[in-house]
């Protein structure tokens, strides 16, 4: 399957990495080279076999529904790039 | 004694409690060399102060007569795992300046056990690579030359193996998502595992592929392998996947006794345009361990093929979910922003500047593979290819095979930026044999047995029952007995 550059614009979009305009036509043959490669995978008959979920044939554990943790403010916001009275900033997200 | 550095974990642990040493004459020795290693890009933080710190609190603990294995071994860790106070970035930009609150279990378990922690180690972007050039540390570099010629450690645990190798410490933390300790192990003549998945907890390390992702010892030998496990694995209410079962006393396990062990030779990975070196490497292999007794059987994994396109779906497809939390608000790099950017610039700009290009490009591959419309014709697909590989393994296991024996790599360590111009796919088929032991969750173990013409290093992998770590090692422990693989790099650096 080929990839247009088209298709190229809206998987960067949607991963939201900003990749320039002049930069989607190589972005888009790499897509295509790769799908071409994963596209062997139709040469499987795959009928009646359920997709895996999990490769260990095992229940996941559970645990009680309580609080564990909790009251880090300062050590969750330490490595924030920008914060501010206790929360993250971001830009302004609506006018 | 001299030569601290070269000591096996082992044998470092009999001297300290013998009092013929100490972990800070040890932990001193491998900070001298780590030092006069720069030029092998392997440690990319060093953390000396912590190390000295460390090695004190083992002494004392050893002189007390209550001394884990572990105690006093000074490691490296690879910077995938989260290491409180110091700088866990996953060689990537995007995680620069990011100092993690809290400890990984695995360092946890292994500082527990009194290992020196001698810094962060080098590694691909995420873990995405199988050379370790998409470091946004720069390369690390084998110790093993060609010539004049600078060769790749392999990845993405490529300074894990480096270091290892070249003697700047005694053991490394490495993780597995399609290859990343035993190829490294392979191409830097050393010893990796990648456990069961679910043996070791996954808590605190940087996601890649969460359904694939195992953290192993990268060491110098088997044994030493078998003591590092030990220490890391283990359940952990943290990590939901991790598997609350028993684990046994590996380095008890190596008696080296394999007779009547059933091997399994897989046809399919007798693949067109092997290298003669790679097949005789594996017909030597496959000689020692029937001269050790084992019983040796061809078998048939017939959906070997398709593990390579399946794992560019599954892997690409879990890491663009995983690395979606990379948003330039909580934690690392934030692009600067111009007047008048929203937050929808601020991820995109943050994530193209963060990001190196194999990252961005398996995010943007995932993307695809999950989007609306392509779920069912890829990632569901591919989920379903795994399902048959699995099951290419139950079979075989099921029919009395205990371990199977193939080559670790399709070649010995190709030279750094040989593959610069390459389309990514002819990297990705470094994993063509390793690929497979993730998608099946099984333990998969490199072992160095042989060298190639230009003198580089060449490796056997062996792949185990699910959870029989212990047998696997005791057949690589008598497969490393017998090629009896001594040869170490000649020191350039």
């Amino acid at each position: 399957m080929s990839i247009d550059t088209e298709t190229a614009r809206r998987v960067a979009k949607l991963a939201r990495i900003k990749v320039e305009e002049d930069a989607l036509p190589a972005l888009a043959s790499e897509f295509s080279a790769i799908l071409g490669f994963i596209e062997q995978l139709n040469e499987v008959d795959v009928d009646g076999v359920e997709p895996m979920t999990s490769v260990t044939p095992q229940r996941l554990k559970r645990r009680d529904d309580v609080v564990t943790d909790g009251n880090q403010q300062k050590a969750i916001l330490a490595n924030a790039p920008d914060a501010r009275e206790g929360f993250f900033a971001v830009p302004k997200v609506v006018e | 004694m001299t030569d601290l550095t070269k000591l096996t974990i082992a044998q470092a642990r009999d001297a300290m409690r013998k009092g013929d040493t100490s972990s800070a004459e040890i932990t001193q020795a491998c900070l001298t060399a780590i030092e006069g290693a720069n030029a092998l890009g392997a440690f990319v933080h060093h953390t000396p102060d912590i190390a000295a710190t460390q090695a004190a609190a083992a002494d004392a603990r050893i002189k007390a007569g209550d001394a884990p294995d572990m105690c006093g071994i000074p490691i490296g860790i690879k910077d995938l795992f989260c290491t409180k106070g110091v700088p866990s970035q996953a060689a990537s930009r995007i995680l620069q300046g990011f100092k993690p609150a809290y400890e990984s279990t695995v360092t946890t378990q292994l500082f527990d056990a009194g290992a020196v922690m001698l810094g962060k180690l080098n590694m691909d972007e995420f873990a995405m690579g199988s050379s370790n050039e998409t470091s946004v540390y720069g390369n690390a570099v084998n110790p093993w030359k060609a010539g004049d010629t600078q060769l790749t450690p392999g990845g993405s645990s490529g300074g894990s193996a480096a270091a290892v190798a070249a003697d700047l410490c005694l053991a490394a933390t490495g993780t597995d998502t399609g290859g990343s300790i035993r190829q490294p192990a392979a191409f830097t003549g050393i010893t990796g595992l990648k456990p069961t998945y679910g043996r070791v907890s996954r808590w605190g390390i940087v996601a890649f592929a969460s359904s694939l992702d195992q953290a192993g010892p990268m060491t110098k030998d088997v044994r030493d392998a078998a003591i590092m496990l030990q220490a890391m694995c283990g359940h952990d209410p943290k990590d939901s996947t991790s598997a609350d079962l028993p684990v046994p006393d590996f380095e008890a396990a190596l008696t080296g006794d394999i007779k009547g062990k059933v091997i399994g030779i897989p046809r399919e990975y007798r693949m067109d345009g092997m290298p003669e070196e790679i097949e005789k490497l594996w017909a030597d292999g496959t000689a020692m361990l029937k001269d050790a007794g084992a019983v040796i059987r061809d078998i048939s994994l017939p959906h070997t093929k398709y593990a390579l396109p399946a794992y560019y779906v599954i892997a690409p497809a879990e890491a663009s979910s995983n690395l979606a939390r990379y948003d330039g608000v909580r934690f690392g790099h934030r692009a600067k922003l111009a007047q008048g950017d929203g937050i929808t610039e601020m991820y995109e700009k943050t994530r193209a500047e963060g990001f190196g290009a194999e990252v961005q490009r398996r995010v943007m591959v995932g993307t695809y593979v999950l989007s609306a419309g392509f779920y069912d014709a890829y990632y569901n697909r591919a989920r379903k290819v795994r399902t048959l590989i699995k099951r290419d393994f139950d079979q075989v296991f099921d029919a009395g095979v205990e371990a199977i024996l193939t080559p670790t790599t399709p070649s010995a360590a190709f030279g750094l930026g040989e593959m610069a111009d390459a389309d990514p796919i002819k990297m990705y088929l470094n994993d063509v044999f390793t690929v497979t032991v993730n998608l099946a969750g099984l333990p998969g173990i490199a072992v160095p047995t042989g060298i190639d013409a230009l003198g580089l290093p060449l490796g056997l992998q062996l792949i185990g029952r699910p959870w029989d770590e212990a047998g696997l090692l005791n057949t690589a422990y008598a497969l490393e007995q017998a090629a009896g693989f001594v040869a170490k790099p000649q020191k350039w650096w």
